[in-house]
């Protein structure tokens, strides 16, 4: 057998209406495609089952039923590139995006991103945020240029739709499934810092505030365009709700010496 | 690589010749919380593969109690490339910060181009496939510094390039690359039912004197095939009555091995689980009876 069989053997697994790959044989008593249809069977279920476990509130916001066959156009044009099979649907809030038959559910993408971003938080490496304290020993002009450490696990997720409100409500076996679209926009950051991942809704502006924090801009150049965004934007309130989270492990102050990095865990 | 020089290999946290059962998320409360009698467990290492976390926290915490092995599903042992570098790279920093004390993974490929099809996929039983699959072990071998124990795969087709026997193809690789065997008691029955062998032959002529570990799982019946039974190696129920008869017929020639009770979906409450492994013990404990370590020498 020539040593590219495995491609064909490949391509014909991934698609249901392929012919079979040459080379193999009958079955006892079963012909040949019976046999093969066990092997695309493991595939395709195998990765859908692997999306359910990682989408548990878009599942039940669109059924179990829609949300397997959903997952099966997404697995057909969408194979792992990695055998670690955390890192798999990482795609799949784009692929909903542009996804015809959920264009009535325009706020379930961005949970998508959501559940994504829980699991980036929950397998993301250990470290140990800072807290308000370290930062009263900064002048207030150090406080102006001081820029930000992030977190492994932080995860920012801003949406014009009330996505945490509508996981919460969806969350299996917990919420009440209610979901008001309408409520208005949330932006949401999630950390771990501790065992458990930690979701809070941020305060009006903060979402581009720390957004313009993860990019690398100074506190004064991101609260300014925080401000800028929502005038009611309050400094103080997110700055302390920020460190609270434990999403800060460091910070430093450019051309100036003053640092501290807390991420002596060996990450 | 040659077997030798494997042969002074002391593992850390040796895995015991009793039984011990494949650890999932579900159960790590259990196994934490009331520290149950329980010889061993087993972890799938892609499932370990994030960079830290609570599922690092809960095995660190199982490690320190009990011994620990590695099964790995991703290495594509038996694919048309070899091994991806990155993948055989986060096990080694696995099998470093774990240090199980016995690592396998499946004669079976998953992996082609880019693509990562996440099934334990078949090959034929030709010279090519010997040759390369012996190279793969040799540099996975080299790559991670120990042994690999390589599983017989449950099947449901065969090709028509088949020259060797599964038994001689194991046989061959374990001589030339110097790699263990794993003998899924299981994946035998299955296969034999599909392939319509004799499981209790294929038991009788395989080489015992590489087996380092034995697994058991149970298996479905597919209801869609009429015409004769198809086996599906699913590992989402208790051990089938034929499959514990294979066990104590592989016992019988093998000795007291680790004996590793397999369950992967559909996952049982505890209990249920040790149950198996009390049932596993039973039959090593009787072997121990009976031939009081004769049998240990022998391989």
């Amino acid at each position: 057998m020539r040593t590219e069989w495995q491609n064909d053997f490949a391509a014909a697994l991934r698609n249901p209406d392929a012919t079979l790959p040459p080379g193999i044989r009958d079955g006892r008593g079963a012909p040949r495609a019976r046999r093969f249809a066990v092997y695309r069977n493991n595939h395709f279920v195998s990765l859908i089952d692997a999306l359910a476990d990682a989408y548990p509130v878009v599942q039940r916001l669109v059924g179990d039923e829609f949300f397997r066959a959903m997952a099966k156009v997404f697995v057909a044009t969408n194979a792992p590139r990695s055998p670690v099979m955390l890192e798999y649907g990482a795609g799949f809030a784009e692929f909903l995006d542009e996804f015809e038959p959920v264009a009535q559910l325009p706020y379930l993408a961005d949970v998508a991103r959501l559940e994504w971003a829980w699991l980036s938080s929950y397998h993301a490496a250990d470290a140990d945020g800072i807290d308000a304290t370290s930062l009263t020993v900064l002048l207030p002009t150090q406080v102006d240029v001081l820029q930000l450490q992030f977190h492994p696990a932080a995860q920012l997720v801003c949406s014009r739709w009330p996505i945490l409100s509508i996981w919460e409500a969806n969350v299996v076996d917990e919420g009440d499934g209610q979901i008001k679209p309408d409520a208005g926009p949330e932006s949401v950051l999630l950390n771990r810092p501790r065992e458990s991942v930690d979701v809070r809704r941020l305060p009006p502006g903060g979402g581009a505030f720390i957004q313009q924090l993860m990019n690398g801009l100074n506190l004064a150049a991101a609260a300014a365009l925080a401000t800028k965004a929502r005038s009611d934007f309050d400094l103080p309130g997110n700055l302390q709700g920020l460190l609270e989270s434990g999403a800060v492990i460091g910070f430093s102050v450019p051309g100036n010496g003053a640092t501290r990095e807390n991420c002596d865990t060996g990450v | 690589m040659t077997r030798s020089s494997f042969e002074d290999d002391t593992s850390p946290g040796p895995i015991p010749a009793c039984a011990g059962v494949g650890l999932r998320a579900t159960h790590y409360r259990d196994v934490l919380e009331n520290s149950p009698d329980m010889g061993w467990f087993e972890v799938h290492p892609e499932n370990y593969m994030g960079d830290g976390g609570p599922p690092h926290r809960y095995l660190t915490a199982i490690r320190e109690r009990y011994p620990l092995s590695m099964h790995g599903v991703g290495l594509s042992i038996a694919g048309q490339e070899r091994p991806d570098p990155a993948h055989l790279q986060r096990l080694r920093e696995l099998l470093h910060r774990y240090e199980p004390g016995l690592f396998s993974e499946h004669l079976a490929w998953s992996s082609a181009g880019t693509q990562f099809l996440n099934d334990l996929l078949p090959v034929p039983y030709d010279d090519g496939t010997l040759a390369r699959v012996v190279e793969h072990i040799d540099a996975v071998q080299s790559f991670l510094g120990r042994q690999l124990l390589l599983e017989n795969p449950a099947t449901y087709l065969r090709f028509s390039d088949d020259v060797l026997t599964e038994i001689e193809f194991l046989g061959t690789v374990a001589q030339r690359s110097g790699c263990g065997l794993l003998l899924d008691v299981n994946n035998v029955h299955v296969s034999a039912v599909n392939h319509g062998f004799d499981a209790a032959n294929y038991i009788d002529s395989f080489p015992v004197g590489h087996v380092g570990e034995i697994h058991i799982a149970g298996h479905t019946t597919d209801e869609g095939e009429s015409s004769a039974t198809l086996l599906i190696d699913s590992h989402n129920r208790r051990v089938a009555e034929p499959v514990w008869q294979l066990l104590a017929r592989a016992l019988a020639r093998t000795g007291p091995l680790p004996v590793l009770v397999e369950w992967d979906s559909e996952l049982p409450a505890w209990e249920v689980l040790a149950d198996e492994a009390r049932r596993a013990d039973e039959l090593l404990a009787g072997l121990h009876d009976f031939s009081s370590g004769e049998l240990a020498l022998a391989h």
